[in-house]
């Protein structure tokens, strides 16, 4: 188990009339290697769900475990920990601020104290795991299109040689293209570099398509953690806290309903397709 | 009548190195004629750096053609006296609700354009109440922009432009960077003004299913208008929507993998219904 949370609260402003429950006893396991999504709508918690995680806030109650060892014991190296979780923000894009591509991405190893030879390893290396060519690499980041700024500000992350990788709405503004691109990206991080990922999004089709796993939170507690089939059956819970299924569920449940014989755990277009000939015999 | 006619319109972004001299020149629309009529509420799709953004600024006259002619209201945009009417009668919503609210209180913020093309001052608070009526924020009149949700930024940004009485309003992706329930706010807003107030809109978008409810669509690539018509006639045609490297509604994909696997139904479906129906009909 590599991210344990056992019991965690988060309150801001304790104790003043701003007082805010942002996080209401949180437990969950996420194990190594493990592609996960985090949905909920906005205001319930999430973006400080994972700020927990790389320890940038302070749970006010209940504890964090990253491979075993408890980030708030009083010796723990949390200046590592934020190296190994990288967190990659919404639009972040917005901190691009060198005047290369490559020098952007070239100062986080730097900045972590590694010497020039391994800095410049790893952030070709980075470069080259987000589709980056090396055409690119002393372009003015500004130059670029949003989704490769994106990719830009990704690689940065990655030149740190993080094992979880965690993306708050990493395809808010994008066009369909530039939010396939990023999205295929993660997928082919995950899968070849066996990082950890954990994908903040509002997109349901995006999350049917990619993860394993589901965390929904609502109102800063944490409401289901199951596989998208069994979330999505879930669909009219969903609604009631502003979120919704593929519109494919919907489908599958309104045929149900007509008295078709079909399962309605479909979360993919193909899967639909699949199902309905399948069951319709025509 | 035409509220909006583009004729073989191209433009040219120019730029030049410090002694001035040309480096490039990048044609990002490159002869695009259309016509939209008074009340139609017509979307344009594209890829990013396809044109759009830069289509949408010459009807609001922030752009010039470089080739070619733009009327907004039968007014000719290049002619400088003509620019503070086309302002007023096609008003333009940008993608970021932040840069476009200006006030500490929502309701003089709305009162901006009109105070600016001197109304009044008593009918400018008149039109206030009538365009956050319209957009369903009155009740937020008096409270600070800043403690706005994107979506209720966005209407304050429409009811802004409401207030100027236009004929016409130019949105250029105003919902992508809402969550799902701000979107719902602001299109419901949009085809609110279109029906019941007539007005004309013009909304660039990438989501694909805020345009199966417009009259006309037109499809950008490269500075062209490549395909156009009505959501239905566009759907239809998904190998080339795909070619284009844009998103199919998930019930209108399906539809079509279901015709192409030899399933009889009609081509073209857009709704949840029209789909069940379709099914329904083959009597299964």
């Amino acid at each position: 188990m590599q991210i344990v949370f056992d019991h965690v609260d988060y309150v801001y402003s304790g104790g003043t009339s701003f007082e805010k429950h942002a996080l209401r006893d949180i437990n969950f396991k996420i194990d190594k290697g493990e592609f996960v999504g985090l949905i909920g709508h906005t205001g319930s918690g999430k973006s400080t769900l994972i700020q927990h995680m790389n320890g940038l806030i302070k749970a006010t109650g209940g504890k964090i475990y990253y491979n075993g060892e408890d980030i708030y014991e009083k010796n723990y190296d949390m200046r590592s920990l934020r190296s190994k979780v990288g967190l990659v923000f919404q639009y972040p894009e917005h901190q691009l601020f060198e005047t290369t591509v490559y020098k952007d991405v070239n100062f986080g190893p730097k900045n972590l104290g590694l010497d020039k030879l391994e800095a410049d390893l790893r952030t070709y290396e980075a470069l080259k795991m987000v589709g980056i060519g090396e055409e690119l690499l002393d372009a003015s980041p500004f130059e670029l299109s949003g989704g490769q700024k994106r990719r830009v500000a990704i690689a940065g992350i990655l030149a740190m040689r993080p094992e979880v990788l965690i993306l708050d709405e990493p395809t808010a503004g994008l066009d369909p293209k530039g939010r396939d691109d990023i999205l295929d990206q993660i997928a082919k991080l995950h899968k070849e570099s066996k990082l950890t990922i954990i994908l903040v999004t509002h997109s349901m089709e995006d999350v049917a398509n990619y993860v394993d796993r589901i965390l929904v939170m609502n109102n800063g507690a944490l409401v289901m953690d199951q596989d998208p089939r069994n979330v999505f059956a879930r669909y009219k819970e969903l609604e009631e806290i502003h979120l919704a299924a593929p519109q494919v569920t919907y489908v599958m449940n309104a045929l149900r309903e007509k008295g078709f014989p079909v399962n309605t755990e479909v979360t993919t277009v193909t899967e639909a397709k699949n199902e309905i000939i399948k069951r319709l015999k025509i | 009548m035409e509220m909006i006619k583009v004729e073989d319109l191209a433009f040219e972004y120019i730029r030049r190195n410090e002694e001035g001299d040309v480096e490039s020149i990048n044609r990002a629309i490159d002869g695009v004629s259309l016509d939209v009529n008074k009340g139609d509420f017509i979307a344009i799709i594209g890829a990013n750096g396809s044109g759009k953004s830069t289509l949408a600024k010459h009807i609001n006259a922030i752009l010039y053609p470089s080739e070619g002619t733009v009327w907004v209201n039968g007014l000719n945009t290049v002619k400088e006296e003509n620019l503070w009417e086309i302002r007023r009668s096609a008003g333009m919503v940008f993608q970021n609700p932040d840069n476009q609210i200006i006030a500490s209180v929502v309701e003089e913020d709305v009162g901006f354009g009109p105070e600016n093309l001197g109304v009044p001052t008593e009918e400018i608070w008149e039109r206030v109440e009538t365009s956050l009526k319209a957009v369903g924020m009155l009740e937020y009149r008096a409270q600070s922009p800043n403690k706005l949700s994107g979506g209720q930024k966005q209407r304050v940004a429409i009811a802004g432009i409401m207030a100027m009485k236009p004929d016409c309003i130019v949105l250029d992706e105003p919902t992508a960077m809402l969550d799902p329930d701000g979107r719902k706010e602001v299109i419901s807003t949009i085809q609110w003004l279109n029906q019941h107030e007539g007005i004309t809109v013009l909304l660039i978008t990438h989501h694909m299913d805020e345009v199966i409810n417009a009259d006309k669509v037109f499809v950008m690539e490269q500075g062209r208008i490549v395909m156009q018509g009505t959501p239905k006639e566009l759907f239809s045609r998904i190998p080339e929507i795909k070619k284009y490297r844009l998103d199919v509604p998930q019930v209108t994909e399906l539809a079509y993998e279901l015709k192409k696997a030899g399933v009889d139904i009609p081509e073209g479906i857009l709704f949840l219904d029209e789909l069940v129906q379709a099914l329904e009909n083959l009597g299964a």
